[in-house]
Parts: C-alpha cells; structure tokens; sequence
C-alpha cells in the first residue's frame, strides 16, 4: 500500500514540476503559434509518464487512476493542451491496460511503450457518421499474405504528426454493421497519414487536430480482443470523460487563481478596502466549486464501479447517463468560471500579456462542448432517458 | 414467450436482416439493433409483458439476444399475457 501510495506521491510531482518548468513557460507561444508543446511531452517521455498506468509487470509505472487524473489537472493548469495531449495518450493505454485480455502482441506492445515512450494518437471520429462514435465506416480488411489493411476518412486527430502510434475504431470486416466495431492499434512505421485540411482553431491550439486519411497495413493480432462497444462503455466514454473534465477544471482553476490574484493587488493597493470585484470573485468561487463537485464525484464513483467484479454496473445505462452528464456539465461550467474570470479581471484579463490575461483559458475551455458535440451526447442521453429509472 | 419476443423486435428492432430467421443466441446489436432501437424494444417489452427492468438490468448484455431477453423477464417472472 504504502509503496503505492510513494509511487504515486512520486509521480504527481513528477508532473507538477514538470508542469511548472515547462508547460507554463510554453503555453502563450504554444497556443500562439498552434504548435505542438514538444518540450512538456519531452519532459514527461524523460520521466517514464506516459507508462505510468501500464503495471509495472509489463515495465510500466503502475500509477493510480485518480493519480493520472490529478496529473491532467496540474497540467491543465499550466497549459490545456500539454493536459490534453497526455490526457489522451493516457486514455489509450488505459483502454488497452483494460481490455488487453492477455493478448501476447498487447502485453508486448506495452513493454515497448514503456521502454520506448511511445506516444498514441487516436481516430475515433470519421467523415459520414454525424459525430457518432458507435458506428464506423472505414472496416478491417484481409490483404496480402494473412495481413490485414484499412483506409479511413478522420476529421480530426489530434496530434497525429507528432505521435509514434494511432489508435483506430473501424468496422470488424468489410461485410460487418456500421455498430460491430473493433479497436486496432497500428504503429508509425505501417502508416500513412494523408492530411487534409489546415488547423487554426479558436483554442486548444497546441493538440494540432487537423483531419487525415488514415491507410495502414497491419497484422490481425492488432486488433484489441474485446469488442468496441464494451471498451467503449467500461473503459473509453467514462475514462474520457473523466480525465478531460480533470484538464477543464484544471483551466478555470488556473483561470480563477489568476482573478484571485487580480482581486488581492487591487486590495493592495487600498488596505483597508474590500475591492468591489471581491465580491465577483466570491460569485466566481461557488461556479469553480460546483464544477470540482462534479467532476470529483464522477472520479469516486467510476473508481468504486470498476473495482467491482466484471465492471457489471459501467455497462448500465445508468451509468451512461452518470457520465454523460459529467461531460455536459464540466464542458459547459469550465468556460462558465473562465468568463467570470474574465468579467473580475476585466481589461487586465482581456488582453495577452498580462499576469491576469485568461483569454487563452476562455478559448481552451470553449472546445469542450465539441469534443463529442453535446447535443449529440444529449441525443443519446434523450433515448436512455425512455427507460432508465433511477438517474 | 419466444415467438412474441421475436415478434417485439422484428417491429421495434430496426434489424438488417429477417427477425424470423434470428436464431435465440444471434447477437442482436452485431444484426444492425442500435442502442436506441435498443431502447424501443426494452420500451415494448415492458409493455407488452407488464414488467419494469431494473436498472441493473439494462444494459447491453441483458438484449444481446432473445435467450438473454428471455432469460431475464424470466427472472422478473414475467409472463405471457393472457388475451
């Protein structure tokens, strides 16, 4: 127990400190440029980091969930994108930990991460299926020589120049439904990577996400045993979910700090004072709290489910909805707190070059509504809405 | 109970293929049920059968296939109706 808990301890500041050396001091010119932050995924690759929830019997760090969680956080509040990168990098080995079922090439795969440091990119969304992740279009099929092949039509994949591997929901077989969908994990060297299209987005400029045609040659064992759509359920929605919200809340936390920081020169500079925006900041503090609650509650109860035996409940549509509505949630309260602190700081925080600016934060957190578009979350949450009783 | 099971999904389960020739283990969601023709069934089934699934009893599993729905209103000692 306790070795686990210095393991943990041991990491997380790992990543504070890294969060602070590197992705703080990259952040403007990040976000500014649109660029990859290199350094902060360098800093964490020199501190084993993106092993860390692989077990340490497959040469990993063996590292807590809520620990990767906590790091998305630290991160988030330094830099959205460096957290949103690792935050999906780690989504992947997480479904892969989860899901591997002692599969020889995965077991493998994942000492080579561990040793390489290998970083997953992932093409989840695909052109023609209106943002829904439980169809595909592109499927697996037989090639040459008993190896297999796919092409695939990706609107968006987030980092995927920079990554060594690409994590990739398609079809079983060529002849299967647009539902019977499998994972395949393929590495750099058996893809090509067409891009398409250009990226210049509003925020979360760093993750570079523009859209590509996807075309692999791999070997069947790629392909992860358990089928999508309970990785998706067990593993993917809820982990994701998850950790997103825990870089969002990371944000506005940040983006609250920074008001606070505000508030306190002010008062300052009159002692004896309460400044008028004090008063803002203590509207603002109920906002950020409401979104902690949220997305600390979640953590505890996907923890509590998965330590269950066979993870029985996270297949619930009960379930389903608890998580879903932590994404709506957290997507809509993140940008919520990081206006407020725009509306405390005022044109100190409105411009880019102050110690109070959180324009960067304001537009980081305005993609979280679109990360699997909430309406269409709210589609899905309508259906389940018909039959689940106690929500 | 089989045959109105079949006949519930044939009207409510959207199915690529016949549900008539389903076999009692054929994995509905791999014939093409999305989750929410899913959730029409479920809807159709607790209609007609006058029962309410629990929540721990919706989820994929418990619809994969007419055996696995008929074991379940089995154990909610559903029953045919009479008329």
């Amino acid at each position: 127990m306790s070795v686990s808990v210095d393991r943990d301890q041991a990491f997380l500041s790992a990543v504070c400190r890294i969060a602070d050396e590197y992705a703080a001091p990259n952040a403007t010119a990040v976000d500014r440029e649109a660029r990859f932050p290199a350094e902060t995924i360098e800093a964490l690759r020199a501190e084993q980091a993106l092993s860390a929830f692989v077990p340490p019997a497959l040469g990993g760090g063996g590292v807590a969930f809520e620990t990767i969680a906590a790091a998305c956080f630290e991160l988030g509040r330094r830099c959205g994108a460096s957290a949103m990168v690792f935050a999906m990098h780690q989504i992947q080995v997480i479904s892969i930990v989860r899901h591997l079922e002692d599969s020889p090439w995965f077991e493998e795969y994942l000492q080579t991460l561990a040793r390489e440091q290998r970083l997953i990119a992932s093409a989840t969304s695909e052109v023609g299926t209106g943002g829904d992740m439980g169809r595909s279009v592109a499927a697996v099929t037989n090639g040459e020589g008993g190896a297999c092949t796919f092409e695939k039509q990706a609107p968006t994949v987030s980092y995927g120049a920079h990554a060594d591997d690409l994590f990739v929901t398609l079809r079983r077989a060529p002849d299967a439904e647009p539902s019977d969908q499998v994972i395949v994990l393929a590495r750099k060297e058996q893809l090509e990577l067409e891009p398409k299209g250009t990226w210049d987005p509003l925020g979360m400029r760093g993750t570079c996400s523009p859209g590509y045609v996807v075309r692999a040659t791999i070997l069947p064992e790629q392909v992860l045993p358990t089928p999508f759509p309970r990785v998706s359920a067990e593993s993917m929605v809820p982990v994701s979910h998850i950790l997103w919200s825990h870089l969002w809340l990371g944000i506005a936390t940040d983006a609250f700090d920074r008001a606070r920081a505000f508030v306190r020169a002010a008062a300052k500079q009159k002692p004896g004072e309460t400044p008028p925006t004090a008063l803002r900041l203590s509207h603002l503090m109920s906002e950020l709290s409401l979104l902690r609650a949220e997305v600390h509650s979640a953590l505890g109860e996907f923890i509590e489910a998965s330590e269950e035996p066979g993870r029985e409940r996270l297949s619930t549509m009960a379930m389903a909805l608890r998580f879903n509505n932590l994404k709506i949630a957290a997507s809509e309260q993140a940008p919520r707190v990081c206006q407020g602190a725009l509306g405390v700081c005022g044109i100190m925080g409105f411009k880019n070059d102050t110690p109070f600016s959180v324009g960067r934060h304001l537009r980081d957190t305005m993609s979280a509504c679109l990360m699997v578009a909430n309406e269409r979350i709210h589609q899905t949450n309508a259906s389940l809405l018909l039959i689940a009783k106690d929500v | 109970m089989t045959e109105e099971i079949r006949q519930i999904i044939a009207d409510h389960g959207r199915l690529s293929v016949d549900a008539t020739s389903l076999a009692p283990d054929t994995d509905l969601y791999l014939a093409g049920m999305t989750s929410h023709a899913s959730v029409n069934v479920m809807l159709a089934l607790e209609d007609h059968f006058d029962v309410e699934f629990p929540d721990s009893m919706l989820k994929r599993s418990v619809f994969e296939s007419i055996a696995a729905i008929e074991a379940a209103l089995g154990q909610l000692h559903a029953d045919s109706p009479v008329s």
